[in-house]
């Protein structure tokens, strides 16, 4: 049972390791490191699985590296929110190493080591920022997948590249922010674990010293998960990315972005704290219909594909951070349901893109005529994913609305449920302009 | 009353379902795919048929299928109500299934295998809401019926579909999405359950307005049932190959929708507390008004489709009606509705089609004369019409005559003169087509003496139903105790 007990740390270190075996093995053959890849990814999902086992079997747990006990050493700590999202996140990193190939071979013939060594490294950020209870370990871990991040997407052409360096800015403003609060947070406690300052803070709750670290790191982790207003560096990113980066960066960056708002404004801060003694929430939550309404809008007006579905993810991030603001139980539950299920649709519609691409060079909405006799199978499942994101039941995207709006309906706050709505319309008209 | 736990009710919405892999499996051979659609229609009537006697003892058939969310469970429950529109619906799949053959064939339409796959998907959803034990059940079938229809209705593929197909989901899928689901959660939200209970279970929860607010989203957001101003859909939704039409449009999908009504009314509401607050009136004035406006356009359209269409939204609003009246025998009367229309309705669209594959005539100005050419088939047509109309010896004498009761018995005079007037229209717009069919001049006529009738496919199907809507005036018994039943499962009387 030596990997079970070790699963936690397995499911960093394998994609860190595979790495180097990518790089390694691509040096004598190029065509050796889609296997190994897709290897790595494999057993890394075999790992995030045997984590969610332990924590469905025995509750939340920690996982110390290197022996060294919190607060000092760095605590790995899994409960049964990033048990599913790790699962979500390995789980959606399979399918992408699974689709990247032909893909790949297509659109970047030269640069395929690269790709597949930033791509495990990614997975590698995503990962650490999901399972670490250590607030600065969080920090590098996000400059990993940040880094990462942004060479993948300027692998692709010019115009990716331009994108590519507004990504960097922006996305290195976003870390600065979330450092900068961090710093804030060890100045007053001298402590950096979640578990520890959860302990410390609510004593220092008054100072506006603390107030500022946690607007800092939101600020920080907005700019990270494209919330509106500070979504201006996502839509051309991930359009111009290459098909196959598109398919890992879009389902999850953002999600765990997300993620690492919840955990930290739960295990760091607390609901209380947040929610209660802070008057923050309700601004949010309008801004957050902002979101929606703006990423439904200017997706309705874009004629190419890949660049609809990037104003539809601000749109779902909107979804998301709003379901987590209204501070009720159903709400949190959608937010972090949607978080999984976002993750598998948007997958699967920025594969469809992929394909489309791949078979037709383009990806403008009117390339897409009488794909359905061509290709029955892909359009099927494109289909099922677009219905999902409509929100038509049975699919996903209905029960993660669903408990939105319950949540919103609980709050009272029915502003938001009228922004899901317009949004499941605007999408319908969206998905059956294609369909 | 005695309830007992079956898994028939599954099994009948199942093997339609099931029924698409055998249909798309022999896509090659059109025999063998359509004796599996009949199979699966013939064992879906069966199972239907063999839970009668049991729910005419005053039983009910319970089956959860699973526990989606806490408390929310995706469950089937067959009751007096479920039984009527599933054997309603049920029956007319064989003979649709039958005239599609004909009408199909006869005009060599592509992809037929997708179009009887969906088919079959689209009765599974139809028996599924008959059979739904809560909203939340109900609305899962709805939505699959919403999906599964719109291939048939944009099935030819061309400009024309592909506009009205749009047209049908936004308005279908719109109301849905932004009037149902909402509605529904604030339901749940707070009542804590959507199980239909025989007396509601709103009452008690939420104040007045709330609950004006909720009926209004809820009779709007079914646009299936075609109340204006949601009607536009079901004439758009007539580029459909004719069977389509004739099953969906005039009995699954729109029957479908105020089922939905009915249900939401007594199961959600319950009618007294509509009765305490005065909704049962809104009701009826909201449904008499979409049976005039769709009675006075039905006059103008020289489509015979479109004029069937608007026929059928008028009379759609006439079981809307009997919901509204909230006693019971108009309660009775919207039942019994369901199924005598269905009938009637569905024998004039096949009419319609069967002249279409004859002649390839689709305005009624082109058909001056045709009883001469089709005699069975304009017979039938005016049994269909009289059904309709409401005069005996048709079924549809018997729902207006029980509705017509109910108005009495709700004191709803207005009711009664809109039932009336509504009847004066209906003989105004059918009745000049078959008279124009059969009384003319030779040299008026646009057809010559000889008969010649559509294939036996389609000619049989519509005698048929214009027989049994004949039948239905004299042994209309199983309808109407099915209907006593669920209203007095309902005002506990």
């Amino acid at each position: 049972m030596m990997i079970y007990q070790q699963a936690p740390a397995l499911l960093v270190v394998i994609p860190l390791l595979s790495a180097f075996a990518v790089n390694i093995s691509g040096l004598f053959n190029r065509r050796s490191c889609f296997p190994v890849a897709l290897l790595a990814m494999a057993a890394t999902f075999g790992a995030t699985l045997m984590t969610l086992h332990r924590v469905m079997e025995t509750g939340s747990f920690s996982y110390r590296l290197g022996g060294w006990p919190p607060p000092f050493g760095i605590e790995y700590v899994i409960d049964h929110l990033n048990g599913l999202v790790l699962a979500a996140v390995a789980f959606v990193s399979l399918l992408a190493v699974i689709f990247s190939r032909r893909s790949v071979e297509k659109e970047l013939p030269d640069k395929v080591v690269q790709f597949y060594t930033l791509f495990v490294l990614l997975v590698t950020g995503l990962l650490g920022m999901t399972v670490t209870g250590d607030a600065f370990n969080l920090y590098v871990l996000l400059e990993i997948a940040a880094l990462t991040g942004y060479a993948l997407i300027a692998l692709g052409d010019n115009r990716a590249l331009v994108a590519g360096f507004n990504y960097v800015i922006l996305g290195t403003i976003g870390a600065s922010f979330y450092l900068l609060g961090v710093g804030h947070l060890f100045i007053m406690t001298g402590s950096l674990n979640m578990a520890d300052l959860l302990g410390i803070l609510p004593g220092l709750y008054g100072n506006t010293a603390v107030f500022v670290a946690l607007l800092l790191i939101l600020v920080g982790v907005w700019l990270k998960m494209a919330f509106f207003p500070l979504h201006t560096w996502l839509p051309n990113a991930y359009t111009y990315a290459p098909s196959a980066a598109g398919c890992l960066v879009a389902p999850l960056v953002t999600k765990v972005s997300v993620y690492i708002m919840i955990r930290i404004m739960l295990s760091v801060f607390s609901a209380g704290y947040v929610f209660d003694v802070l008057s923050v929430a309700e601004p949010i939550v309008w801004l957050a219909v902002a979101a929606i309404l703006f990423g439904s809008i200017l997706a309705l007006a874009q004629q190419e594909m890949k660049k609809m579905l990037t104003y539809l993810i601000v749109a779902e991030v909107g979804y998301m951070v709003g379901g987590f603001w209204l501070a009720t139980g159903y709400g949190i539950t959608g937010a972090i349901l949607h978080i999984v299920n976002d993750a598998l649709m948007t997958f699967c519609l920025f594969a469809f893109a992929g394909i489309v691409v791949y078979k037709t060079g383009g990806s403008r909405l009117s390339d897409l005529e009488g794909l359905y006799r061509k290709m029955p199978v892909t359009m099927a499942a494109f289909t099922v994913g677009a219905l999902s994101m409509i929100g038509v039941p049975p699919t996903a995207g209905f029960f993660s609305k669903w408990y939105l709006i319950l949540g919103a309906i609980q709050a009272g706050s029915y502003h938001f449920v009228a922004a899901l709505l317009i949004s499941s319309l605007v999408n319908a008209i969206l998905f059956f302009r294609i369909i | 009353m005695e309830t007992r736990t079956s898994i028939k009710p599954l099994l009948a919405v199942l093997v339609s379902l099931a029924a698409v892999i055998p249909i798309t499996a022999f896509g090659r051979n059109p025999n063998l795919r359509e004796a599996s659609t009949f199979l699966a229609g013939i064992i879906k009537f069966g199972l239907v048929v063999s839970m009668v006697p049991f729910i005419l003892d005053g039983g009910t058939i319970e089956f959860s299928i699973a526990e989606v969310l806490p408390g929310l469970a995706i469950m089937l429950k067959v009751d007096a109500m479920g039984m009527l529109f599933a054997l309603v619906s049920s029956t007319l799949w064989i003979v649709t299934s039958a005239y599609s053959i004909g009408y199909m064939r006869g005009l060599d339409e592509h992809s037929q295998t997708r179009y009887f796959s969906f088919f079959a998907v689209a009765l599974s959803a139809t028996i599924g809401v008959a059979f739904s034990a809560n909203l939340f059940t109900m609305y899962l079938f709805y939505e699959m019926l919403s999906l599964a229809t719109y291939p048939l209705v944009t099935h030819h593929q061309d400009q024309e579909a592909r506009i009205s197909g749009r047209k049908y989901l936004g308005f279908i899928l719109g109301t849905s999405i932004g009037l149902v689901l909402p509605a529904m959660l604030v339901t749940y939200f707070a009542a804590g359950t959507l199980d239909f209970g025989a007396q509601g279970i709103l009452a008690g929860h939420i104040g007045k307005t709330a609950v004006t607010v909720l009926l209004l989203m809820f009779v709007f957001g079914f646009a299936k049932a075609g109340i204006m101003p949601f009607h536009a859909w079901l004439p758009a939704a007539m580029v459909a190959p004719t069977p389509v039409s004739a099953l969906l449009h005039a009995v699954a999908v729109v029957k479908v929708g105020v089922f939905s009504i009915f249900l939401v009314v007594t199961g959600i509401f319950g009618t007294e507390l509509l009765a305490s607050l005065h909704l049962g009136t809104v009701l009826c004035y909201i449904a008499a008004f979409t049976i005039l406006t769709a009675s006075l356009i039905a006059l103008s359209q020289d489509g015979l489709k479109r004029r069937l269409a608007f026929s059928t939204i008028g009379q759609l609003s006439y079981i809307v009606l009997g919901a509204g009246l909230l006693s019971p025998k108009g309660l009775t009367g919207g039942l019994v509705h369901i199924a005598m229309h269905a009938f009637g309705k569905i024998t004039l669209f096949m009419c319609a089609g069967a002249i279409f594959v004859a002649t390839g005539k689709k305005y009624i100005s082109e058909m001056v004369g045709i009883g001469r050419r089709m005699p069975v088939t304009m017979t039938a047509f005016l049994i269909g019409s009289l059904s309709v109309i409401g005069l005996p010896p048709t079924g549809g004498f018997i729902s207006k005559w029980f509705l017509v009761l109910g108005t009495l018995e709700a004191d709803q005079t207005v009711m009664l003169v809109v039932l009336l007037a509504s009847s004066l229209l209906n003989a105004a717009y059918f009745l000049p087509i078959v008279y124009r069919a059969f009384f003319c001049t030779p040299e008026e006529s646009m057809f010559g003496d000889t008969v010649e009738e559509p294939p036996l496919w389609c000619v049989v199907p519509l005698v048929f139903t214009a027989t049994a809507s004949v039948a239905l005036v004299y042994f209309p018994q199983p309808f109407i105790r099915l209907a006593g039943l669920a209203v007095r499962a309902i005002t506990g009387g």
